[in-house]
């Protein structure tokens, strides 16, 4: 044990922002969770007291079942989306290719642009009208010969394409991921099985993608802790339509036009713990091997 | 290598790079709508023309955008440039700290502040809405903290201080303690050496932070929706505004989300290499 001489100092240092952190982080999550347990459910209550109530009488709400299902068709659609054609991306680039660094550049520009102004160019490229009343995509499958689609409208397959956008601006983050971790593959291992009689897909089937597992793992935790918070991209896209709600929409219309603070919590407490599940395991994990190494 | 196998190996060479310039066309039909229609006039706006480039090109949709976008454009350099400077300075004691003169109990702490970059912000919404009101209130101000900048501003600087921490922590484990421990031993503190040894070889991580909170802040709509009023809205809440009006034709939408995606663009194109790097942290990966 170090005297406390030599880390005080460092430990005044960070104190601002431990306070910081604390306030607003761990204090503002209770915070918010005490709401979420009172019947403040307008502006001026005084709020009781109601225990769990809340959470569990949200789901007699039909609005509610809505959000949650659209929630995991978006995550699932654009998880696995993002995922593969990160993946197929960096595969394809991984031995190396001419003008790569033009191809990293165009994958990866959509990560600098705000949902907000990817959701306005892709409602109109989603844009629902058909036949003389096709704008974007529609008209473009109608010159080439493709049913035209009702998008982020379809009653059951809407969320489906509201992940189209989100798959757009994310695939490149997870094919800049992959190539890292494709490159941190050392070369030698690659050579001693095929020295042992492999072929190109044992080798990457036995070598490559056992490696790979971490970065995916990486790449799975951040876009689902993005998928399940979104909400730009759904404003931007619908606003807040019925037909493409999700609890982080839901929220905000229970804050700011039911003026329901109890309810509101009561989803954004649902939001946390929908991330905190997997994302505490997820960094506890990473921690530990960071210390090992 | 064998003739066959040379020939299959050009051919898949090929095949990859088709492929790859395939999904590039896909990449870049957005950015080819968003061109081609903010220069349409409104005489071409019928669906029939829908995909066409211009027949006369106009400015005029630029023009309207840029009028109705200014006040939040200005917003949002008055948000993400103190923003992104004040989340640079406490990241970096931080990752000083946390790396070069690490106190008992800090990796549990630095575990605690990485919980704070995931979370959804939803979850602390409806506090830091209360906390702010009570600020304005207790300090006699009116729309300040709550409906102003300087609360936005307060806002991503502290929900700043994980990523920032985590990016300047990594870096700074790569310098070697003996430089810190040299300049203990000529005498210097914790601060000494920090402001001679560490800060002047920070330039790269320095960059890559300010790079990515500016990003940050410069594309928010969730804090900004909550927490700003008409008077302090940034770009992307007017934006969403402007292009939420039905009134609002196609050209003008289009111009007005290109002129809210020139600052981050323009860092994109010009640092892209930093850019790079701070999603890597992202990642967890330094």
């Amino acid at each position: 044990m170090r005297r406390a001489r030599t880390w005080l100092p460092g430990l005044l240092l960070v104190t601002p922002s431990i306070v910081l952190i604390g306030v607003f982080v761990y204090g503002m999550l209770g915070w918010n969770f005490r709401v979420a347990m009172t019947d403040q459910h307008d502006a001026v209550s005084e709020g009781r007291f109601v225990g769990l109530e809340n959470f569990v009488e949200i789901w007699d709400l039909p609005r509610w079942h809505l959000s949650v299902n659209h929630a995991i068709m978006f995550t699932i659609v654009f998880v696995l989306g993002a995922l593969v054609l990160g993946w197929l991306l960096a595969f394809l680039m991984e031995k190396g290719i001419r003008g790569e660094g033009t191809f990293r550049a165009i994958y990866l520009f959509p990560m600098a642009i705000s949902f907000v102004a990817t959701g306005i160019v892709w409602r109109w490229l989603m844009n629902s009208g058909t036949g003389e009343r096709a704008v974007g995509l529609n008209r473009l499958f109608d010159w080439i010969g493709l049913p035209q689609w009702q998008w982020f409208r379809d009653p059951d397959w809407g969320m489906a394409a509201m992940a189209i956008p989100a798959v757009w601006q994310m695939s490149g983050y997870v094919m800049a991921l992959f190539l890292a971790g494709f490159r941190g593959v050392p070369e030698e291992l690659r050579e001693a099985a095929r020295v042992d009689g492999c072929g190109e897909w044992g080798v990457y089937r036995h070598v490559v993608l056992p490696l790979l597992r971490p970065v995916t793992l990486s790449a799975l935790i951040i876009l689902g802790h993005i998928s399940l918070k979104v909400f730009d991209l759904i404003v931007a896209v619908s606003g807040k339509q019925i037909i493409t709600d999700v609890p982080a929409v839901f929220m905000w219309v229970a804050v700011f036009d039911s003026n329901d603070p109890a309810k509101g919590a009561t989803i954004a407490s649902y939001i946390v713990l929908s991330v905190a599940v997997f994302v505490i395991p997820y960094l506890i994990w990473s921690v530990r091997k960071e210390r090992r190494s | 290598m064998t003739a066959v196998a040379g020939r299959r190996a050009a051919v898949f060479g090929w095949a990859r790079f088709g492929l790859l310039i395939l999904f590039v066309l896909v990449f870049l039909i957005p950015i080819y709508v968003l061109l081609a229609t903010s220069f349409k006039p409104l005489t071409e706006a019928d669906p029939g023309q829908a995909w066409n480039l211009p027949q006369t090109w106009t400015t005029e949709a630029w023009r309207v955008a840029w009028e109705k976008l200014a006040p939040g454009l200005w917003n949002s350099v008055l948000l993400a440039v103190p923003g992104s400077l004040l989340s640079c300075a406490l990241g970096s004691m931080n990752g000083y700290v946390l790396s070069k003169w690490r106190f008992p109990g800090a990796d549990v702490l630095f575990t605690l502040f990485l919980f704070g970059m995931f979370i959804p912000y939803q979850g602390v919404m409806i506090p830091l809405v209360q906390l702010l009101v009570s600020i304005d209130q207790a300090a006699g101000l009116q729309g300040v903290f709550y409906g102003g900048i300087p609360g936005l501003v307060l806002a991503h600087v502290v929900y700043g201080i994980p990523i920032c921490t985590l990016i300047f922590r990594n870096y700074y484990v790569t310098i070697p303690d003996e430089l810190i421990e040299a300049s203990r031993v000529d005498g210097a503190g914790m601060l000494r050496a920090y402001w001679s040894v560490v800060l002047p070889v920070s330039g790269p991580a320095i960059a890559v932070v300010i790079i990515w909170q500016f990003t940050s802040l410069w594309n928010d709509f969730l804090f900004a929706v909550f927490l700003t009023g008409p008077t302090s809205w940034p770009t992307t809440v007017m934006l969403n505004n402007i292009a939420g009006a039905q009134a609002t034709p196609y050209s003008q939408q289009m111009a007005a989300a290109v002129l809210a995606s020139v600052p981050t663009m323009l860092i994109y194109v010009l640092l892209g290499r930093f850019f790079m790097r701070g999603l890597m942290a992202g990642a967890l990966k330094g």
